[in-house]
């Protein structure tokens, strides 16, 4: 039988404050139709309408998103170069080698932006969305990594064979085999990344020029005058795209359980 | 001059400081089916691989249909594996993964769906067509990966003991179905397995393999009834091994003596003697007195009687399956086994018996340890 123990509700309880009062607080007032945060005086969508009236908004956040998804895109590439590469080589280095790929999420976030600035600069690439971009595939690509060899790791070594058995070229098993086999894996990291780029301010504000803002740079950057609803509104507009990006992983990783030990 | 399918020249293959294969030669003719018997890890698996491409020899050559292939890759040879663990791909359905080597080699949409279904059908799994792989038993796996590997029509059909993972009935149907596909395709077959009774029911031909190593190639009659080595004599025919030396030689008989084992062990002591059994020597076998041999005889030839002259303690009796078992122990030390169908053994564990047989029944053959 099991012990008694208050401590999982101990757990519960510190969790429901510190994380997510402030963020139904948030959401809450969202909706609320005074100016001043502190007083509630109604329902209303009125933060939500001027927010999309907002073409300085509007145009961080087609930036955030063209961002994620772009990064995204390079990311899952490199990143299943990699994986399915280190997956067929067994060096003494290939420890160091896959360290490596994994350092750009241990390195703290303002070293990277910091190193990305001295670097571009060095280079005299001129900032904007290219920048943004490349710093944001570095950081990316672990996601995919991770992800795609962790599917791998699982994967019957024998069906490639089976593949180049029955008549297929190296490349044409891997199009037709490893590919839609690890897909869904590149799927969960890839949204991973986008939420951790979607998110991202420190290395973004570093690399990029005044004029082309992401939409966390944009809230950071308003913070500075108050706390209004609108950003109170804004918050819970990104709170909802990161929700469902992790349903979407949730959702991609229950239905590939199944076929996993095939 | 015969002409072969498949010629495997001296090959040879280490693994670090392993010696997986140390010179195998095999002819195999069109339409063969040829039994690979062996224990694990004796390097049949190997072998296959090196047929299909998917290693390389460190030496020795693979002739397919007279063209030497051992360093081409495994796409581009016509032979086909089924694989041990079937490797189906799982995102693929039945139809999807039967049609995907003739699919590979592009042929029309139509005629790949009659060549599948006609497969399917051959392997009784037609109404399976939209099933995925983990959707099916292991007996269905099995006729998939069958069905995927003979609609590509490969000048050699590799099965890397494909019957492995099912239970005894479904794999004594399989053996039957195997066998009679073999002979309505006419398709060469390439069967590994270590399951005796399955290479003897199955194959024209069965090679014993230990160590990286033939030990004999021969029919499944050959085998059983003539062994050449000990091993082949254990491994496809069950049968006892007599180590003994020849004291003589009269009329193409041998006696062999059975001696106590060395000092030191000194284990079957409490023998009050030895005694002797007599072998009938074959032209090939150069057997002088001196001699140290060893002879198979089979279970069911030992026999048991007072004007036998080998002495033996029945160490343990058991009856199973309408067989009665006597363990014997011989005054090496050593132990056989003698079987006879009913209950009608008179001896009791513990006791001290004499046993012989047939000069016939007993077959000289090369000792290995």
């Amino acid at each position: 039988m099991k012990k008694h123990t208050k401590l999982p509700s101990i757990y519960l309880a510190l969790l429901l404050i510190l994380m997510y009062l402030p963020i139904i607080i948030v959401v809450v007032y969202s909706f609320n139709e005074n100016k001043l945060t502190a007083i509630w005086s109604g329902f209303s969508l009125k933060w939500y309408e001027k927010l999309f009236q907002d073409k300085s908004l509007m145009e961080a956040l087609k930036n955030s998103l063209m961002l994620g998804l772009f990064s995204c895109l390079n990311a899952s590439v490199i990143g299943i170069i990699g994986a399915v590469g280190m997956a067929r080589v067994d060096y003494k280095t290939k420890g160091v080698v896959e360290y490596l790929s994994m350092l750009p999420i241990m390195i703290p976030e303002i070293i990277l932006g910091m190193v990305f600035l001295a670097f571009f600069s060095m280079l005299h690439l001129p900032f904007g969305m290219t920048t943004l971009v490349i710093a944001h595939t570095t950081f990316c690509i672990p996601y995919i990594y991770m992800m795609v060899k962790a599917r791998l790791v699982g994967m019957d070594p024998s069906l490639l064979e089976a593949a180049r058995d029955l008549g297929a070229s190296e490349v044409r098993a891997f199009f037709d085999v490893t590919l839609p086999l690890i897909m869904p894996a590149v799927a969960s990291g890839a949204l991973l990344a986008f939420a951790m780029s979607f998110d991202d301010v420190v290395i973004s504000v570093l690399v990029t020029n005044a004029k082309i803002n992401t939409l966390p740079i944009k809230v950071f950057s308003r913070i500075k005058f108050g706390v209004s609803p609108e950003i109170n509104a804004l918050s819970t507009i990104m709170l909802s795209v990161t929700l469902m990006v992790i349903l979407a992983i949730v959702g991609i990783n229950k239905k590939t359980e199944g076929g996993k030990h095939l | 001059m015969d002409t072969f399918i498949l010629e495997l020249n001296d090959l040879k293959k280490n693994f670090g400081k392993t010696e997986v294969l140390k010179g195998i030669s095999l002819s195999v003719k069109q339409g063969e089916f040829i039994t690979l018997l062996g224990s694990s890890g004796c390097g049949k698996t190997t072998m296959i691989r090196i047929i299909a491409g998917l290693e390389q020899p460190d030496s020795g050559s693979v002739i397919l249909e007279g063209k030497d292939v051992t360093m081409l890759a495994p796409d581009k040879r016509d032979v086909n594996t089924v694989f041990q663990n079937y490797a189906l791909f799982p995102h693929m359905d039945v139809f999807q993964n039967v049609a995907y080597g003739l699919k590979i080699r592009k042929i029309a949409k139509e005629e790949i769906k009659k060549r599948v279904m006609e497969s399917l059908e051959l392997v009784q799994l037609s109404e399976y067509v939209h099933r995925k792989p983990s959707q099916l038993s292991g007996g269905q796996k099995q006729r998939v990966a069958i069905a995927r590997a003979i609609i590509n029509n490969p000048k050699v059909l590799l099965l890397d003991e494909p019957l492995g993972a099912l239970d005894l009935q479904l794999r004594r149907q399989m053996q039957h179905e195997l066998k009679r596909l073999q002979k309505k395709l006419g398709i060469t077959f390439i069967y590994i397995t270590h399951d005796q009774e399955e290479a003897i029911n199955m194959s024209d031909r069965i090679a014993v393999m230990k160590d990286g190593q033939f030990v004999q190639i021969g029919t499944p009659d050959e085998i059983y009834h003539n062994p050449k080595t000990s091993f082949a004599a254990m491994f496809v025919g069950n049968a006892n091994i007599v180590r003994g030396t020849v004291e003589a030689i009269q009329n193409g008989v041998a006696t062999v003596r059975i001696y106590y084992p060395d000092e030191q062990s000194g284990r079957a002591a409490e023998f009050k003697y030895t005694g002797t059994a007599d072998v009938k020597l074959v032209e090939s076998n150069q057997i002088q007195v001196g001699d140290a041999i060893a002879a198979a005889v089979r279970s069911e030839n030992i026999v048991l009687g007072q004007e036998m002259g080998l002495c033996a303690l029945v160490k343990e009796k058991s009856f199973a399956g309408g067989l009665s078992r006597l363990t014997l122990q011989l005054p090496d030390g050593k132990e056989i086994i003698a079987s006879c169908h009913g209950m009608d053994w008179a001896a009791e564990e513990g006791q001290f018996v004499a046993i012989g047989w047939n000069p016939n029944d007993a077959i000289i053959v090369k000792d290995e340890p």
